[in-house]
């Protein structure tokens, strides 16, 4: 059966009440708050985030491809997907690739994967779409725009969450919404015309396309999962299709972290199987230049595997950002005083030649006297055998601090402090020395747990260098 | 193997004031220290017969010997930069010091210097050896603090505590360094100033980090058995010890922050040599890597001076005060005196080497009958250390 294997999601740590946007600017609080990617994150640390909670306690042995889809890639011309596989750990004898552009791009690639695996040409398809839109300040988008990651483990199963069971596209031309190649926020045209002959005109033909298709009523989908700019417009598609908007629609949670992009289709039908029983009929709508429909039947698999998070996991661990300043420097939007220059300059082949160490976070297992060490040594530490190991993954393991210091020096002015730590990990209490983050720091001490979250570091030479940092295990 | 006890001698050696030097460059740094060695050892500067010089900061290509054979006109002498972390002063003494036992040179300059202070910022900067994306944000203080706060956490001392015992080696070497005309700094500081000091890297405050400054020293060595020649009061050198630990410190398995091989194996190569069996009564004077507060007191614990886990006993006696029973850093240290790196073994080797002549620049940290000395440098994540022992007399 060709369906789900397994989900995952990533909501970042910070909230921004939607209060403290309005009160920078004077204007009305739609209320509840908004996610906000740290200042280390981007959309593919995030994606990267929702993979691991995607691949949590599943073999990575017959995962065949990864897709990545997004509007807010951290590159013009790189491929995402690649950098993603690497951090999760993927082997390199997969197809790779970004779905960009549209807030339908994560369903784009779904649609994709799921015609691979039909045709055989890939076991098992990794989709992950992440979003980190940016509104223009003092805009409606800037208090309703979230960010996120989710990820999508679609194979040929014979136990899948939830099997596929029809689709439905339409492809439409038009300015509704949308960013030129050399803007920074997101433009639209005049909302009633962006709502009626944008938004429920595609979706309302798509959807009812879909149900006409599978001779199907809205009354025998037990939740439809309609993507939405906002809660308003959701009901009134949801109304015009004829579903009942108290007990059929999924929540849009729009309240609790904003509507993430391209991402929150996926995010919202993670949601939708946490809550689902065995039997029911899911009906997923996207929407951006065109809509794409899918019907899914949900079975009786086990839907959690291992240490996962999903969505209500990570919508329960948040902590606030303290101001809207913050947020527009996070952001990038405004730019704080620089901290103390950089000694070291990265190198792109240098980088190259440390990715497994840097991006895949693996140690060296010494095939002598075992010992794991970190970063991966030619000569063993403990034995001084030479080129005698075979690599470990680290990145999914946690670990305890076994010591610390909060560096003031070394910060940006946004986040002067900078935890920086040695971590005992559980494997092997192989030692591995990174930053801490997304913590309060004068809560870190010794024996503290963590675990480990791929994050960008800094930008030098032109380049976006990643690399793990820790975090209190969230 | 023969040992380099009473081998080499130093005749002559130079410091130059410590601070922000805004009127001078390396070069200038270079010619103060080197003119006042020649002048104290009494040789003319074309005397010197080879130079080892040591610089820590320098452009990614490098500068070689220029900043040494440039401002001196060392013409047609072989010079050689060396660069080993903060131990790079030591580094010039050490391979000097070879050079002249081996036999090939009669009169060698060491000369160790560094300008920090024409970066435009106050620190060394972010980042450091290890890979630019590795520790993008690693700076001095911050791997320095992660001593401190296993050693407070080994030995069940809140941060409160452990920041009170630490203080007292600011305090002590700020007295010290208000003693030292050519210190950067001054200032005599209170327990209380220490611990209410804004913090730099926590536990450390601005007060248990060292002094960033521009400075050169110089040391001429010679053949022990010429060096009544050069003066009546020679230093000899009677033990050099170098180790290098196998791993940084950040990553090293089952490493407990505690007990550091490098400091270790380099003050026992050098006791061996110099034939010191009880560090703790037979040094008279040590002058030691106090980068931060709680480096000095790691010292104490990993070269004997004090036993593991009681250096807070000995602090707070008063131990290493200058009256105390093994004064160290009687100059003010890297604290007070400032670390320029590349000269700091140096400028600790040139007030060991006035200490043992009586010749302190400043009469009231004079210490008695000062026989045996020691001075040492640490450096890198930190990884390297450096220990030179030098003696009054021969035997």
């Amino acid at each position: 059966m060709i369906g789900i294997i397994a989900c995952g999601a990533y909501i970042p740590l910070w909230r921004l009440p939607r209060d403290a946007i309005a009160a920078a600017w004077g204007r009305q609080s739609l209320g509840g708050e908004r996610s906000v990617a740290n200042n280390d994150e981007d959309t593919v640390t995030m994606a990267v985030e929702a993979v691991f909670d995607c691949l949590a306690g599943v073999s990575r042995d017959t995962v065949d491809g990864l897709y990545f889809a997004s509007t807010t890639s951290p590159f013009r011309e790189k491929q995402c997907a690649a950098l993603a596989a690497a951090a999760a750990d993927l082997k390199t004898e997969i197809i790779t690739a970004d779905y960009s552009n549209s807030l339908r791009s994560s369903t784009n690639a779904l649609r994709a994967a799921l015609d691979a695996v039909s045709s055989g040409s890939a076991r098992s398809m990794l989709v992950v779409a992440s979003d980190c839109r940016l509104a223009y300040p003092r805009s409606d988008y800037e208090q309703g725009f979230g960010d996120a990651a989710a990820a999508f483990l679609i194979g040929n199963t014979s136990t899948p969450i939830a099997t596929f069971e029809a689709h439905y596209s339409i492809s439409n031309e038009m300015y509704d919404v949308w960013r030129l190649d050399k803007d920074t926020y997101v433009q639209s045209w005049e909302d009633r015309f962006v709502v009626e002959k944008g938004y429920i005109e595609n979706m309302q033909k798509a959807v009812s396309s879909l149900l006409k298709k599978e001779k199907l009523s809205p009354g025998s989908i037990n939740k439809a999962i309609f993507y939405a700019p906002n809660p308003r417009v959701q009901h009134q598609l949801a109304r015009a299709l004829g579903f009942d908007v108290q007990k059929q629609i999924q929540d849009l949670l729009f309240d609790r972290m904003g509507v993430c992009g391209c991402a929150h289709a996926m995010l919202m039908l993670a949601v939708a199987l946490e809550e689902a029983k065995a039997d029911d009929i899911l009906l997923l709508a996207s929407y951006g230049d065109g809509s794409d429909a899918f019907l899914l039947k949900v079975t009786g698999a086990a839907k959690s595997k291992g240490n996962k998070h999903g969505v209500m996991g990570y919508l329960s661990s948040k902590k606030l950002l303290p101001s809207y300043e913050k947020y527009l420097s996070y952001r990038g939007l405004l730019e704080p005083q620089p901290g103390e220059p950089f000694r070291l300059f990265p190198s792109a082949s240098a980088s190259w030649r440390e990715r497994n160490s840097s991006i895949r976070l693996h140690g060296s297992k010494c095939k002598n006297c075992g010992l794991v060490t970190f970063p991966i040594q030619r000569v063993c530490y403990g034995c001084q055998s030479k080129d005698n190991y075979s690599e470990v993954r680290l990145s999914d393991r946690r670990g305890a601090i076994f010591t610390f210091s909060l560096d003031n020096l070394a910060g940006r002015s946004d986040d002067p402090v900078i935890p920086q730590i040695v971590i005992e990990s559980e494997m092997d209490n192989t030692r591995i020395y990174c930053m801490m983050t997304d913590c309060a720091p004068n809560e870190i001490k010794i024996g503290m747990p963590v675990e480990m979250t791929f994050r960008r570091i800094y930008e030098g030479a032109s380049m976006y260098n990643y690399f793990w940092k820790c975090r209190p295990p969230r | 193997m023969e040992g380099i006890k009473d081998r080499v001698a130093i005749v002559g050696m130079g410091c130059t004031k410590f601070g922000e030097r805004w009127d001078v460059g390396l070069d200038d740094l270079a010619i103060e220290a080197a003119y006042e060695a020649y002048e104290d050892a009494g040789i003319d500067p074309k005397d010197v017969q080879a130079c080892w010089f040591g610089t820590v900061t320098a452009p990614a290509i490098g500068i070689g010997g220029t900043h040494a054979a440039n401002p001196l006109k060392l013409d047609r002498v072989p010079v050689t930069r060396v660069e080993n972390w903060c131990a790079t002063g030591h580094e010039a003494l050490r391979n000097a010091c070879f050079a002249v036992a081996s036999g090939m040179y009669n009169v060698v300059l060491a000369l160790g210097m560094e300008k920090l202070k024409d970066t435009g910022f106050p620190g060394l900067g972010t980042g450091r050896g290890m890979g630019p994306v590795l520790e993008a944000r690693r700076t001095s203080p911050g791997s320095f603090a992660l001593i401190a706060t296993r050693y407070f956490h080994t030995y069940g001392l809140s941060p409160e505590e452990g920041k009170a015992v630490i203080g007292k080696i600011a305090v002590k070497n700020h007295y010290n360094g208000s003693l030292s005309p050519k210190a950067h700094f001054h200032n005599k500081i209170t327990l209380e100033q220490v611990l209410k000091a804004p913090i730099i890297a926590w536990p450390l405050g601005l007060f248990d980090c060292c002094g960033n400054s521009d400075g050169a020293a110089a040391a001429i060595l010679v053949p022990a058995k010429q060096a009544k020649k050069f003066r009546h009061d020679p230093v000899y050198i009677k033990g050099i010890g170098m180790s290098f630990d196998s791993l940084l410190p950040h990553t090293r398995p089952k490493f407990d922050w505690l007990t550091w091989n490098s400091l270790v194996d380099s003050s026992q190569q050098a006791y061996e040599q110099a034939c010191i069996r009880k560090p703790r009564e037979d040094i008279d004077i040590a002058v030691v890597h106090d980068c931060f507060t709680i480096t000095e007191l790691i010292i104490y614990e990993n070269f004997g001076f004090s036993a593991r886990g009681r250096a807070k006993e000995d602090i707070e006696a008063g131990f290493f005060e200058l009256g105390g029973g093994l004064p160290v850093n009687t100059d003010g240290g890297l604290k007070c005196f400032g670390h320029p790196i590349g000269a700091s073994g140096l400028r600790m080797t040139y007030e060991v080497y006035k200490q043992i002549q009586g010749k302190a620049q400043s009469p009231e940290r004079q210490l008695k009958d000062v026989k045996l000395g020691l001075s040492h440098t640490f450096g890198g994540p930190p990884q390297v250390s450096a220990v030179a022992i030098l003696g009054r007399e021969t035997g």
